[in-house]
């Protein structure tokens, strides 16, 4: 079966830098996939690119979301395709209530699907029962968005909103950072619960911590830009035994020889 | 598409109230002298102290130099260039809505402000001023049995002479300034407003202005008086055709908040701002102010989003004790649009409050200027401002400016300032976008969201109007 999310020789620049050198990866539909490494692996930008952030610019290579090409579209109709990212830095919007801009959103993308449009009342009934999978109360959704949240309240209202939009891809970049255990341990709840054989999530984290509460079926080790080590769960038991160094080594020595080749 | 081409794309949409009605209408020749003021007056068919108070007006403004210390640029005025008088033509008095011209009644329509009583705006009454004059206003018996005066100004001129008198000029004095004396002297009409004693208007007021004729002035006076413990609630609109030449709007509005009572006025303004490079498009010159007795509260909201270059600064007296002034205002310039606009805040009353929360949006090469007076003086024991500004910018050719003037005399008072100024970021767009909201409307609900304190002000039927013209004036040009 073709892959949900299929990424070939994928090279992209920031400001004139190159950060991703070639990435490959599949990730199939019902999958859950960690991608781990250290600070400035690229972990961020690979993200970044496949939401279609515009400060990326893709040099090189090929991605297909559902057989289709993802690079050509702007970010909206991605998400509309079903790509949702998990930000690591959620953003403020002041001013815009949380719920009217999830529901704008929503509608949005049920829109683009030929559907018919949520009314306040059906989406409220719905935004209360998602609500609940990260424990979020009502005072918050109202709360303009991300405005005043605590760190842990932001990376909730991450989960919230992919729980209500219902994504086929989840991209959840740095759901982990600064997050205490009990925030943690909610934000992995409602994650687990969103898992399903339609969806696919990968989930990027600098620590191995996460993975003890979202169980990866897959774990890629980033270095340098590129995927430098895939394998099961025992992969990120190991990093978190013997630590990133030997990564490095490892891809460095990887691109070296990649560079030699004739 | 980047979102800088978005935004410039946003803010390139058409000015949509741009038509020109054909209408016949009575016009005097361009020009001022005090014949074109004996002229215009028996028109009206005025009492003679409103004719000595014309001239006397018009005698000042002849001694007086126009403005330069506000900072918006044009070219300099000819005053005598310009017609000080435009009416339709019609018979005087409308006793019924079917005696205005249908043409005119289509106009109003086309503008979403139907004047035809059975699809009125539910619970509004409405003057509408077309060129210089009134020509309906609606649900006037409804407001007769409350007591409340709702009418042209001329009507009033001629039917309650004695309020007019009584009232007129005593919050802007034809001497205030340039632009109020030239007022003074050629005000064509306007609304006129009285509430009595104790009584609560039970409906929202509102009046609909509209420039139509070429190479008019458009310079309306309005007066409302809220007498002891009364309150009301007013809108007023604007719009004007696309024209290529500047037109001058120069009007004056006066309140008069006595003892207890609550006034609050709310602007849309949406005259025609120019074309993308800057021709055309309505001089909004005005002057309003406001006085509040004892425990009175006088409450100006003003969303702008209109004309070439607008100048005014709604004010208030706060001349009571514990009596309230406030001031809300979102004023937005695109393309090479020019505002200069904000607020006095007079205390001189014991424990007098004052809020001022304004919105400041520039796009384009659109300058927008706060100027903004808190004035405490010793009298004003206890007195409190608040004051907060803060400006959005959407790409980085504007300018926003923040000149605020603060005078305290009595070292009880309290003021606060607080300002702010942002650019509309990337990153907002790019969340908005990655959860399927299309940049246009990714624009729009983050500048909704920035203007949110004001519209909450609005009453409820315009908020949602003046939404929506923030999105149309918006589309055009940021770099």
């Amino acid at each position: 079966m073709a892959s949900l999310l299929s990424i070939q020789d994928l090279h992209a620049r920031v400001g004139g830098k190159d950060i991703l050198k070639g990435i490959n990866l599949e990730v199939g539909a019902g999958e859950v996939h960690a991608i781990m490494g250290p600070n400035g692996s690229g972990k961020s930008t690979l993200a970044g690119v496949l939401a279609g952030r515009e400060t990326y610019e893709v040099t090189k290579g090929s991605v297909l979301f559902d057989g289709k090409d993802l690079l050509g579209t702007p970010p909206e109709e991605r998400a509309k395709a079903g790509v949702f990212l998990g930000f690591q830095y959620p953003v403020e919007i002041p001013g815009v209530g949380n719920l009217h801009f999830l529901r704008t959103a929503l509608n949005a993308q049920r829109r683009a699907k030929g559907e018919e449009e949520l009314d306040a009342m059906d989406f409220l009934a719905l935004a209360k029962e998602k609500a609940k999978l990260v424990q979020l109360d009502a005072a918050f959704m109202n709360r303009s968005v991300n405005e005043g949240f605590s760190g842990g309240e932001k990376k909730r209202n991450e989960i919230f909103q992919m729980a209500v939009l219902q994504p086929r891809l989840g991209l959840l970049d740095e759901t982990d950072s600064g997050l205490d255990i009990d925030a943690l341990r909610i934000v992995a709840g409602g994650v687990n619960a969103l898992r399903s054989k339609d969806r696919a999530l990968v989930v990027i984290t600098h620590y191995q911590r996460l993975l003890d509460y979202i169980v990866p079926d897959h774990v890629h080790v980033m270095a340098a830009g590129r995927i430098v080590r895939s394998g099961g769960r025992e992969l990120a038991l190991e990093l978190e035994e013997k630590g990133y160094g030997w990564i490095g080594a490892e891809g460095a020595a990887a691109g070296k020889a990649k560079e030699a080749r004739p | 598409m980047s979102s800088t081409e978005t935004i410039q794309e946003l803010t390139r949409k058409g000015y949509q109230a741009g038509f020109v009605t054909q209408v016949e209408a009575d016009t005097l020749p361009p020009g001022l002298d005090e014949d074109v003021i004996r002229v215009l007056s028996a028109k009206k068919n005025e009492p003679a102290f409103m004719l000595e108070w014309r001239l006397k007006a018009y005698r000042h403004w002849l001694t007086l130099k126009e403005p330069t210390w506000q900072a918006v640029k044009y070219h300099p005025i000819d005053y005598q260039a310009i017609r000080y008088y435009s009416a339709p033509k019609q018979k005087p008095k409308k006793d019924s809505l079917s005696e205005v011209d249908p043409e005119i009644l289509r106009t109003y329509e086309k503008l979403g402000i139907p004047l035809e009583e059975q699809k009125r705006l539910q619970n509004v009454a409405v003057d509408a001023v077309f060129d210089s004059v009134s020509v309906a206003t609606t649900f006037r018996e409804k407001l007769y049995k409350a007591g409340v005066i709702f009418c042209s100004f001329s009507e009033a001129v001629r039917e309650h002479p004695e309020l007019v008198e009584r009232y007129l000029g005593t919050v802007v004095p034809f001497s205030d300034n340039f632009f109020a004396a030239l007022n003074s002297a050629v005000f064509s009409d306007g609304s006129f407003c009285y509430v009595p004693k104790g009584v609560k208007c039970p409906m929202e007021l509102s009046t609909y202005f509209r420039i139509n004729a070429a190479d008019t002035g458009q310079f309306e006076r309005t007066l409302l008086v809220a007498d002891e413990g009364a309150s009301v609630s007013y809108l007023e609109g604007c719009t004007a055709p696309m024209r290529d030449t500047n037109q001058l709007h120069a009007a004056v509005v006066e309140l008069v908040a006595l003892d207890g009572a609550s006034i609050k006025y709310s602007t849309v303004q949406n005259w025609y701002p120019g074309d993308a490079e800057g021709r055309g498009g309505i001089y909004n010159f005005v002057t309003k102010r406001g006085i509040a007795h004892q425990r009175a509260k006088i409450s100006w909201t003003q969303v702008e989003t209109g004309s070439a270059i607008t100048w005014k600064y709604p004010s208030v007296i706060l001349k009571g004790d514990d009596s309230v002034g406030e001031f809300y205002s979102v004023a937005l310039t695109n393309h090479r649009q020019q505002a200069d606009t904000g607020t006095k805040m007079i205390h001189i009353g014991k424990n007098t409050r004052s809020t001022i929360v304004s919105k400041g949006i520039s796009a384009g090469r659109g300058q927008n200027t706060y100027r903004g007076q808190v004035k405490m003086l010793k009298s004003a024991a206890n007195a409190r401002n608040y004051t907060q500004c803060d400006s959005l910018l959407l790409g980085d050719e504007c300018g926003a400016h923040t000149l605020p003037y603060i005078e305290v005399k009595n070292a009880t008072a309290q003021v606060e300032h607080e300002a702010s100024t942002s650019k509309i970021g990337e990153d907002q767009l790019f969340y908005c976008r990655q959860r399927g909201i299309s940049q246009e409307d990714a624009v729009s609900m983050i500048v909704n969201g920035f203007c949110r304190q004001v519209f909450k002000e609005l009453p409820m039927e315009f908020a949602v109007e003046a939404q929506k013209l923030l999105g149309v004036s918006l589309e055009g040009s940021v770099g």
